[in-house]
């Protein structure tokens, strides 16, 4: 795997409207200002929303679960806009600060809703996801139009795309990295987060600090990436899920394939995405949107067995 | 030895649980027995700090409940609820070594692998070592599970009704396994429907109803005709074989 | 009562603030705007409330299945894959009724599957496979629109929200040739959509030929999806509120009336709604995000009371 994350890098490098040329010193520069940025910026997205998706679904004991579908990423926007609209000329770190905290209570609150839900009524709590992110969009969307920053919050919430990103201009999303890189740390506390709010309480663990981490980590990254490159839907439900079905959840063996075969989706389908209509662009979470949505829903049909 | 004073407990106003009290000797297998709603469950789950702090005190090995870190308690006791239901994809192996997560948090020493080893034969459970858990039977899944308590190695080790879905060959050598955990010092606290089960096999019982504890003694004080029939509130004889009190109802 | 308050919202649209000037353009052209928009509201309204019967669940709507992206889906593939064969020159009235039949087709195979599919321990899978095939007909359509034009970003606008406020005039015609009856059709099969309201199970011991009145039922709702996307664009949760109201204000309402009461109060809901907008309030955003909000909040409550099975 760690190959096919190589070479989807290195051709991630290499197309471009610009053609590279070795010695030359505007190529280099393209490289270094440009292409590097961007494969990185995919790479570390896809790493950390495929973590970021694990970590909601540990949470909320659900499969069907991700952050883009929980209102994470509708929350870090109207955090977004209400800086845009309040400080216009907030430092950067500023409004990510409020995209973050903004998006850590949309997740919040998705976890308070769902827990008055029938427990095992499983698919309820990916459809208040939906909804929830409706909800939340909807808000955001009004006040956007009448401000006319509509511009900006379609990036934000509907598409995520790689084509704006150049040197000094993605580096945010090394703190998602981060922050996913933290979740493996305390992998083996959301395994047993897993287990059930009894079974860990017995084995010692607070369920409710696990929680409380564990939003703070889908905050973070799905704050990051929404302020970087906006949001992308499915890695955080597809890849988990897949490797899921591979390997189990003992999520300290599997979170680091998850991170990998979240980069490699995401490199994969700016690629396409890059090379479809080439020289023109499609954003990458709309390639996800049609065939990420496409192998999820063959995932959901196939083995009926494990899907209680 | 556990201790528990003037327990109560009420979901939405409703009484669940009437200012109990309970003192439990340590080194024995202690059955708590009642009709349905009695509150048993409530009970263990109130005494392994499952449920929020509640009014009243619990105090397990000396250590009170609702002030001990969690993370000491669970090397005191072990807790295996009803609800064993799993959404998460772990192998047998995987789901018992979680049973060692408060000795080792996380990082396994040859004790710990030895511990799981020990309990997937102890439970009959080799051959599944390494299934995904949701592939197993009722019965299957359930051992796994009390396998996973029992890794814990906890002095004491609480149990709510953890026959289900055993057949008897399995259930047997359940209550054989916690006799054993018994001789070598181990206190054991089971929720019990099976009234056969708790008078061939625990030491003491205790019988409860409408949120309170009515009877607590050895085996032969309260499974008695009498006692019985008026706990269930329907004809129970009591008769004896082999020096145990055997319990019949299809009279 | 609600038929009153239609009434009378429809003359207030159709003659507050009418000046001296040139009234007789003016008129006729919100004339237009309120067929156009009694057409969607009937329309959506009916199409729920059919579409909830069949799918023996009140949580889902064609909306939220992705009828109305898939139409949208159909409207760009019909672009690029007939294109060659002057599809895009047709007149407005044979493209639509095409795109319609498409739709139609398409959706029945689809859906019908799935919903044939469905048993009580699935149905959970059903929603969230139709929830996704929502999102996938809508990136399909946006991709395709960026594929077609490359520059083009409004396509994503477009895929996304309804407007109300521009209803495509031409297409009224054929759309409301098409509506009618599909509206006259579903009143005349009230009765046997209560046989079948009452599940698979026992809509088949009393004798309903239960997959066929799935498949004609999902027939009915495929054209009246494609009459409001056509004329609207997509509307979210629209449907979701008129046939949540029309079911708490008719509680055991037989299926004739709890239609009937949905297409009324959806004309209510959108007159009104879009007569403030535009003639009171003056706002620059488009009714269908604030009927996504409030729709989605009435769910919301819905599912948190336990209302939702």
């Amino acid at each position: 795997m760690a190959v096919v994350l190589i070479a989807l890098a290195g051709a991630s490098l290499g197309v471009g409207a610009a053609r590279l040329q070795a010695g030359d010193p505007m190529s280099a520069l393209v490289l270094s200002v440009s292409r590097i940025p961007r494969m990185l910026a995919a790479v570390l997205t896809g790493a950390a929303l495929a973590v970021a998706g694990v970590v909601m679904q540990q949470i909320v004991r659900n499969r069907f679960v991700e952050p883009a579908t929980a209102g994470s990423p509708e929350a870090a926007a109207a955090g977004l806009l209400a800086v845009t609209l309040i400080a216009p000329h907030a430092p950067l770190w500023v409004k990510m600060v409020v995209a973050a905290a903004s998006a850590l209570a949309g997740a919040a609150l998705f976890v308070v809703l769902i827990r008055r839900l029938p427990p095992h009524e499983i698919f309820l709590v990916p459809l208040a996801g939906l909804v929830l992110s409706g909800v939340v969009g909807a808000g955001v969307t009004f006040i956007a139009w009448q401000a006319d920053l509509m511009q900006y919050v379609s990036i934000w919430m509907l598409s995520g795309e790689f084509s704006g990103v150049i040197a000094g201009r993605y580096e945010l999303l090394w703190i998602g990295g981060a922050a996913a890189a933290l979740a493996w740390v305390a992998a083996d506390r959301f395994a047993i987060l897993g287990l059930g709010p009894d079974a860990a309480t017995a084995l010692g663990l607070s369920p409710r600090a696990v929680i409380r981490f564990g939003l703070l980590v889908v905050a973070l990254v799905t704050a990051m990436v929404v302020v970087s490159v906006g949001m992308i839907p499915f890695v955080g439900l597809i890849v988990p899920n897949l490797v899921s079905r591979m390997m189990g959840d003992n999520l300290r063996a599997s979170l680091p394939v998850v991170a990998l075969s979240g980069a490699i989706l995401v490199l994969a389908s700016d690629l396409v995405g890059r090379l479809i209509i080439y020289p023109y662009e499609v954003p990458a979470g709309i390639i996800l949107g049609v065939f990420g949505a496409a192998a999820f829903l063959g995932l959901l049909w196939r083995g009926d067995r494990h899907v209680h | 030895m556990i201790e528990v004073e003037g327990l109560s407990f009420d979901i939405r106003g409703v009484p669940i649980l009437k200012s109990a009290d309970l003192r439990l000797e340590p080194g024995k297998i202690t059955a708590l027995i009642g009709p349905n709603g009695a509150g048993k469950s409530t009970l263990t789950r109130l005494i392994a700090r499952i449920e929020p702090p509640p009014k009243g005190r619990v105090r397990v090995n000396g250590l009170d409940v609702a002030t001990t870190l969690s993370d000491r308690l669970a090397r005191e006791m072990a807790f295996l609820g009803q609800q064993t239901y799993l959404a998460s994809r772990l192998r047998v192996r995987e789901l018992v070594a979680f049973g060692r997560w408060p000795h080792c948090h996380g990082r396994p020493g040859p004790a710990d692998r030895a511990a799981v080893d020990q309990a997937l034969t102890d439970f009959d459970l080799e051959t599944l070592a390494d299934r995904f858990v949701e592939t197993l039977s009722g019965g299957q899944a359930q051992r796994a599970h009390l396998a996973m308590a029992v890794t814990q190695q906890t002095p004491w080790l609480i149990l709510d009704e953890p026959l289900n879905n055993l057949d008897l060959a399995h259930a047997r050598a359940l209550m054989a396994h916690l006799a054993r955990l018994r001789d070598a010092g181990g206190s054991v606290l089971i929720v019990l429907h099976d009234l056969n089960f708790a008078a061939g096999w625990a030491d003491h019982i205790v019988a409860m109803k409408d949120g309170a504890i009515v009877a607590e003694g050895p085996v032969e004080e309260v499974v008695t005709t009498a006692r019985l029939s008026d706990l269930y509130e329907t004809p129970i004889s009591v008769s004896a074989h082999q020096g145990r009190p055997l319990v019949l109802h299809h009279i | 009562m609600v038929a009153a308050l239609v009434v009378f919202l429809a003359m207030l649209w159709l003659f507050q603030g009418l000046g001296e000037g040139n009234w007789r353009f003016v008129l006729a052209l919100r004339a237009t705007k309120l067929a156009s928009l009694a057409l969607v509201a009937a329309s959506v309204g009916v199409a729920t409330v059919l579409f909830q019967t069949v799918a023996q669940n009140r949580i889902l709507t064609p909306a939220i299945m992705g009828f109305d992206a898939l139409y949208l889906l159909i409207q760009s593939l019909a672009v690029t894959g007939l294109g060659t064969i002057g599809f895009a020159s047709l007149p407005t009235g044979a493209k639509f009724l095409l795109e319609a039949m498409l739709l139609t087709g398409v959706s029945v195979a689809l859906f019908g599957a799935l919903l044939g599919r469905a048993s009580a321990e699935t149905i959970g899978r059903t929603i969230l496979t139709g929830m996704i095939l929502g999102v996938m007909f809508r990136s399909g359509a946006v991709l395709l629109g960026r594929l077609l034009d490359p520059n083009e970003y409004a396509i994503v606008q477009q895929a996304s929200f309804a407007n109300f406020s521009r209803p495509a005039g031409g297409t009224l015609g054929w759309a409301a040739l098409l509506a009618l009856p599909a509206l006259a059709v579903s009143h005349w099969l009230g009765p046997q959509l209560d046989v079948l309201g009452l599940g698979r199970d026992r809509a088949i011991s009393l004798g309903s030929a239960h997959r066929r009145m799935v498949i004609g039922v999902l027939a009915l709702v495929a054209v009246l999806t494609a009459v409001s996307t056509a004329l609207v664009g997509p509307v979210a949760f629209f449907g979701l509120i008129v046939a949540g109201l029309a079911h708490a204000l008719l509680p055991g309402a037989r299926h004739r009336a709890l239609l009937a009461g949905a297409a009324l109060l959806a004309m209510a809901l959108l007159i009104s709604g879009q007569w403030a907008f535009e003639r009171v309030l003056g706002l620059r955003a488009t009714l269908s995000v604030v009927i996504e909000f409030a729709g989605g909040l009435f769910f919301l409550v819905l599912l948190l009371r336990g209302r939702v099975r």
